[in-house]
């Protein structure tokens, strides 16, 4: 996948999942912070990822608390994915 | 359909992953009228959409910390179910702060929490939904898992209080018999849901299973529905006090 793709799944998942306009989904916004979500919805998140993106193995623990931006999440997935 | 004209109620949802929900699909394409709990306003979204899924509009509202949270509830459920046959307990909870720890640091508070909330809401819930059994028996079943019985790094405080439970359900058993209300518990193996991605470790538990377990992979979340529909049903009435494990038969290795 590019990472434009990446990107577009990315802000889909998070707009349907914390209910935000996709305007508010940028690179630099915190889940918690701008985003709205508090820690179930960090770990949903992240279970959605994995199953969206058929990761295949899932995302452990020490890498999903760093995932704590959209940017971040972005990257991780991109160097999991990314072509 | 071996639940057809069955009806009863499910508590423990939280999302579509969660096995209380592959309990309630396999009960569902059985024939059976279900009723659901949620435990708050951050779950309520999930859960009413499962019930819609399933052909249900009962929702109740119910934190098991609360006795009169469960008291209400099988108040106002009596208003739509006059009589039940199956009530489904999936529900569990410990602090993440002392399944991080190790358990000998275990605080007071976060014990009386993890088996109030996993272990006592079992027999709150199971002498409220007893009466309403009356018509020919029922069946109580509740999740537990293998670390009540053998230590699984990160489980901790939970082993401790679904070892409770498991017992919990034996004296449940030995109270209710004579009612035909049977109490069961389904030991499942590892299932990637909510609750348990807050177990340390929990990602590498999963990764053991399918190099130990005698079927060489993780069980499906749909394989404990089918099994809980299984203990809930016509098919299990000569069952009860058991924990049946439905794990890929990891239980049985030793090394």
């Amino acid at each position: 996948m590019t990472k434009e793709e990446i990107t577009k799944k990315v802000t889909e998942i998070i707009v349907k999942k914390l209910g935000v306009t996709e305007g508010e989904v940028t690179p630099a916004a915190s889940y918690v912070e701008d985003l709205g979500a508090d820690s179930l919805d960090q770990v949903e998140l992240v279970m959605e990822f994995e199953d969206s993106f058929s990761l295949g193995e899932k995302i452990p623990e020490e890498e999903a608390a760093k995932l704590t931006t959209v940017g971040s999440t972005i990257e991780y997935l991109v160097s999991k994915l990314g072509k | 359909m071996i639940m057809q004209g069955k009806q009863g109620l499910i508590c423990g949802v939280a999302n579509k992953r969660s096995i209380a929900h592959a309990i309630a699909k396999s009960l569902h394409r059985e024939g059976a009228e279900l009723a659901f709990t949620y435990q708050g306003d951050a779950v309520k979204k999930n859960v009413q959409e499962i019930a819609d899924d399933l052909g249900s509009d009962l929702l109740f509202k119910c934190d098991v910390t609360k006795d009169d949270d469960i008291k209400k509830l099988f108040h106002d459920l009596k208003h739509y179910m006059h009589h039940i046959d199956f009530v489904v307990h999936s529900v569990a909870f410990a602090d993440k702060e002392d399944l991080k720890k190790d358990f000998h640091r275990t605080s007071r508070h976060g014990f009386t929490l993890a088996h109030d909330i996993s272990a006592y809401s079992l027999i709150a819930i199971a002498n409220e939904a007893y009466p309403l059994m009356h018509l020919h028996g029922g069946a109580i079943l509740t999740l537990s898992y293998y670390g009540a019985e053998k230590v699984i790094p990160g489980y901790n405080v939970m082993g401790v209080a679904k070892a409770s439970l498991e017992a919990s359900v034996r004296y449940l058993a030995a109270d209710l018999g004579h009612r035909q209300v049977r109490v069961n518990a389904i030991s499942a193996g590892p299932v990637n849901t909510l609750a348990a991605r807050g177990i340390s470790g929990f990602t590498k538990i999963l990764d053991i299973i399918p190099e130990k377990a005698p079927l060489r992979r993780n069980v499906e979340v749909d394989e404990v529905g089918d099994a809980g529909l299984f203990l809930c049903s016509p098919w299990a009435t000569g069952i009860t006090g058991e924990t049946l494990y439905v794990d890929c038969g990891y239980h049985v290795i030793g090394m």
